[in-house]
């Protein structure tokens, strides 16, 4: 053994490698388990000082609480180890690649965080008078400017707070210029290959949900959706590029015979960052079409939102979009909101959300689109689709790839199961990939192909990264065709192995129980 | 640009592997007549770190920060101290930058974080469950509206009079389209709620009423009168709490008998943002669970055997039942949840307790200053941190008269409820633990001079 002169190793030649042994504590070095702050918190501790409250009496109406919420507090010092422990357990974009299909998992650049925590816009209230927050009425007309622009459409509802309230803005305004024409319609057409939120959102608007078949290269039947098309029919739903990662060619061909049968074309903009500065959605045909701010425009995905989902209208719709909405005139701007709605839009469907939509996340996509700029937004939708060919070619002689015959994809790449060994799944793939250090694609979505793995690789990982996923997926596959039970066990190396989903379903515990009181 | 790695050699070595020439033969799909060749109208090009900084600066330049002055606005939207530790463990990378947790071995921390967030908000409500967040407190508040009618089948809400404005237009604006009925009107400018009225028009056709508590107007009575009357009739009890903080010092609503509570969770962690983004809490009795829209995590084990977090009853949701879910919603507010998660820890129940009484005594001491201005009565027997003052003069005029001598003075009724003209001398004026003596006194001589 080689030491030096206070008789420390110096080199690791003897040391026994192999099957790591539990420890004492249950955590392993960097990965560190962690308690509930129910379990290590307790109701006397605080991590906050506040001053003695002045001597008042008490106007509270009697209903001064007197039982304990229990409400565990820590002190600073543990709050801070508590979540950055927690944080460890996470995987993020920070830490790796996150190939994730149809999420637009791409770097989160941090000027838009710093720019959002400006106290000029992190610190002011919806409510202020108008002429104390023209600057942040300036960032709203501007953010509409730029999606207005790249999208060819002539007006934007800014304050969807997500896209899937964004589908329900935009179909919602559909419902109402067919009611202003007094043409109740009850129908919503849907591709089979739709996001769940689609027909989800059809329903919640009163509609109800027809499936279009799709073709076997991956589109819309654009033959069987002219055979359903008909005076009931108030609009289709389509998604453009789709979620087998395809544009879909004849767009314009369905828009003019969805107009035609005096229809209105809603498109889900999920997929936006494929096309954007590429094509603009107004050149289609489309009557409106959400756009996810926290997928294209690089907001963060912060663990599942806040979102932001901004819909853009064509002129036929726009009379019906929601307030509020900022005017801008002369380098003065107001709100429109329910005092001046009569005179200024008195077509509006109402309002969807209280105040004027996620600032927060305006501040960001604005700065991304700066730093961008119109040249640089191009080159993100070229370098995103680069990408995922590129992952397309790399992988279609190991995994089956249904819709590569047929020509190029856009943003991202679909895989389906076929070939794996008996009882191997894409859940397999899945999980040996967080063993190598990746976080998974979406896994079985689109429904329309079996076992589906979506991989949206997004336009900020490099060629290196790309190889390197390809390489560990490739293994992984040989392992998923070859039967390799160790894969089927997977993962072996995070801070979980597979958990009980039927378990927690069956017996749903959502809320912690202290010991002494639960069931 | 410096967020996008391709260098033109890698671009070229890409394109030869995929067999193409340019990357224009990728968009080959897209119709030669629909693609965007030369620059695009009107908009700049890329543009340096500092020169982006310089730009949004200037913007941020033209708002006045609420910190800057003394500052008294709420009406749905509070200004708390949120503390330092909250925005630094919201920043990790691990929190912001990761997806809603579908592969639970490599989210344990969000997923916990959500189950303990979910055990908070359920405490602190008086309920059974939580979920894991809804957008915001309006949005919260029509789906609690929409399970109700799920529940008893039954079209028509009753909603308070004493409900946001904005979560009623919300309420309104959607019920037109699902056919819901929505009975709402405008608030009086009295010391008592409408609880009593409410009662009374609770009928065989009732899905729920839907009361905030404390109320547009600031006011607080007890519900539990309320919640025995509508469960009677079959219906729910919704209660709406817009200020999180207030049940600190007063029972919450599900001691009293509501069967779902919602509301907004800016107050914790959040911060004003001019809005958005902020936080939508929902909890609920047990029963009713199942019929809960928007994510829910479990507790489960792993195949060691380890306690661990997953996403669970998703065949509640759009993913899994298409268009037989509970809800559209998809992405939520994940990181909102998280700091107001972290600002109710570094509370605790002390911190809350006290940070309750500090605002309540402040606003008590506030509204005594205030009630002393020849012309102006508060409105509120009961109130914790915001109450309704009513002036001589129109509150809009007010309103901008103090904004214009840098004193941001509340929010004023008329702004609320522009059609309602027996409201527009009322001002709603808050009073948190951000506001100093020195503030009240500034606002106190300000109205004065205004109303001289």
């Amino acid at each position: 053994m080689s030491m030096n002169n206070q008789g420390r190793p110096t080199r690791s030649e003897d040391i026994e490698t192999g099957c790591a042994p539990a420890t004492f504590t249950g955590n392993r070095a960097l990965i560190l388990e962690e308690k509930l702050i129910f379990e290590s918190g307790s109701t006397d501790r605080t991590g906050i000082d506040f001053p003695a409250a002045p001597d008042a009496p008490s106007k509270l109406g009697g209903l001064e609480r007197s039982v304990e919420i229990g409400l565990p507090g820590l002190s600073e010092s543990e709050t801070v180890r508590h979540y950055t422990r927690l944080s460890r357990q996470n995987y993020g974009i920070d830490l790796g690649f996150f190939p994730l299909g149809s999420c637009t998992m791409k770097h989160n650049p941090r000027l838009n965080e710093k720019m959002a925590r400006l106290p000029g816009f992190a610190d002011i209230h919806p409510l202020q008078p108008q002429q104390t927050v023209q600057g942040a009425y300036q960032v709203i007309d501007e953010l509409a400017d730029w999606l207005k622009t790249l999208t060819g459409m002539p007006a934007v509802a800014m304050s969807p707070k997500a896209g899937a309230h964004g589908e329900l803005c935009g179909v919602l305004a559909i419902r109402s210029a067919l009611e202003a024409r007094g043409d109740a319609r009850e129908v919503i057409l849907v591709p089979e290959s739709a996001h769940g939120t689609n027909p989800a959102t059809a329903a919640f608007a009163g509609y109800k949900v027809e499936d279009i078949p799709a073709t076997k290269e991956g589109r819309v039947d654009l033959d069987a959706l002219i055979a359903r098309l008909g005076p009931d029919v108030a609009g289709v739903m389509i998604t453009n590029p789709n979620t087998c990662g395809l544009f879909e060619r004849d767009m314009k061909k369905i828009s003019d015979a969805v107009h035609e049968a005096g229809g209105f074309v809603y498109c889900d903009g999920a997929n936006f960052n494929a096309i954007v500065g590429k094509v603009r959605p107004g050149d289609l045909g489309v009557d409106a079409m959400h756009i996810n701010l926290h997928k294209t425009f690089s907001t963060p995905h912060g663990g599942g939102g806040p979102g932001s989902g901004p819909v853009v209208f064509s002129e036929a719709l726009a009379p019906f979009a929601p307030l509020p909405f900022v005017e801008g005139q002369g380098g003065e701007y107001r709100l429109v909101e329910e005092e001046n709605a009569e005179e200024h839009h008195a077509s509006s469907f109402g309002r969807m959300v209280a105040f004027h939509g996620q600032m927060g996340m305006f501040t960001r996509a604005l700065t991304y689109m700066l730093s961008h700029g119109a040249d640089g937004l191009r080159q993100v939708s070229e370098d995103a689709v680069l990408n995922a060919n590129y992952i397309l070619r790399s992988l279609e002689d190991v995994l089956d790839a249904p819709f590569a015959p047929s020509g190029p994809c856009m943003h991202e790449a679909l895989f389906s199961d076929k070939g794996f060994a008996d009882g191997f799944t894409t859940l397999d793939i899945a999980k040996g990939l967080i063993d190598e250090g990746f976080h998974p694609m979406t896994m079985y979505f689109p429904l329309v192909v079996h076992g589906a793995m979506l991989i949206e690789p997004t336009e900020t990982e490099s060629k290196d990264a790309i190889d390197e996923f390809v390489g560990a997926l490739r293994h992984v596959v040989a392992a998923a065709k070859s039967g390799d039970a160790n894969l089927k066990a997977a993962p072996h190396h995070a801070p979980r192995r597979r958990l009980d989903e039927t378990m927690a379903a069956r017996k749903p515990v959502l809320v912690y129980k202290d010991s002494e009181t639960a069931a | 640009m410096r967020y996008l790695p391709l260098t033109p050699d890698d671009r070229d070595a890409m394109l030869a592997r995929i067999g193409v020439a340019s990357v224009d033969d990728l968009f080959s799909d897209v119709p030669e007549e629909a693609r965007l060749t030369g620059t695009i109208r009107d908009l700049p090009d890329h543009a340096s770190e500092m020169a982006v900084e310089r730009h949004m600066q200037k913007l941020a330049n033209k708002n006045l920060v609420a910190g800057s002055v003394p500052f008294f606005l709420g009406a749905g939207a509070y200004r708390h101290h949120v503390p330092s530790s909250v925005d630094h463990l919201i920043q990790r990378g691990e929190f912001l930058t990761a997806y809603t947790p579908y592969q639970p071995e490599i989210a344990q921390g969000t997923l916990q974080v959500l189950f303990e967030f979910q055990t908070q908000v359920a405490r602190l409500f008086g309920c059974d469950v939580a979920n894991a967040s809804m957008y915001d407190g309006s949005t919260a508040c029509w789906e609690a509206i929409t399970m109700a009618g799920r529940i008893t089948r039954r079209k028509k809400a009753l909603l308070s009079n004493g409900l946001h404005p904005h979560y009623v237009s919300v309420a309104n604006s959607m019920a037109r389209f699902t056919g819901d009925d929505v009975i709402s009107s405008a608030p009086e400018l009295s010391a008592k709620t409408d609880i009593a009225d409410l009662i009374d028009m609770i009928d065989a056709e009732t899905s729920c009423v839907v009361v905030q508590y404390p109320d547009i107007l600031g006011r607080m009575e007890d519900l539990t009168a309320l919640a025995a009357k509508a469960q009677e009739a079959g219906a729910l009890l919704v209660a709406v709490v817009t200020e999180p903080v207030a049940l600190g010092a007063v029972k919450s609503p599900g001691e009293m008998g509501a069967d779902i509570v919602v509301g907004e969770g800016q107050s914790l962690g959040v911060g004003l943002q001019f809005g958005g983004p902020y936080v939508g809490l929902f909890a609920c009795k047990q029963k009713y669970v199942r019929q809960m829209p928007g994510r829910l995590c479990g507790e489960t084990v792993d195949a060691e055997g380890k306690r661990g977090f997953v996403l669970t009853l998703s065949t509640r949701e759009q993913h899994i039942r298409r268009e037989k879910a509970t809800s559209n919603i998809c992405t939520n507010s994940g990181l909102c949840a998280l700091a107001f998660s972290i600002h109710m820890t570094l509370l605790g129940e002390k911190g809350l307790r006290d940070l309750a009484q500090l605002n309540h005594a402040k606003a008590v001491k506030a509204a005594q200053q205030l009630a002393q201005i020849d012309g102006v009565s508060v409105v509120n027997d009961s109130f914790f941190n915001e109450f309704t003052v009513i002036l001589p003069v129109d509150a809009r005029e007010a309103v901008r008269e103090l904004a214009d001598r840098s004193i941001l003075g509340g929010v004023s009724l008329g702004r609320l409820y522009p059609n309602e003209s027996e409201l527009s001398h009322a001002l709603l004026i808050t009073v948190t633990e951000t506001c100093t003596d020195a503030d009240v006194d500034a606002l106190v001589s300000a109205l004065r001079e205004v109303l001289s």
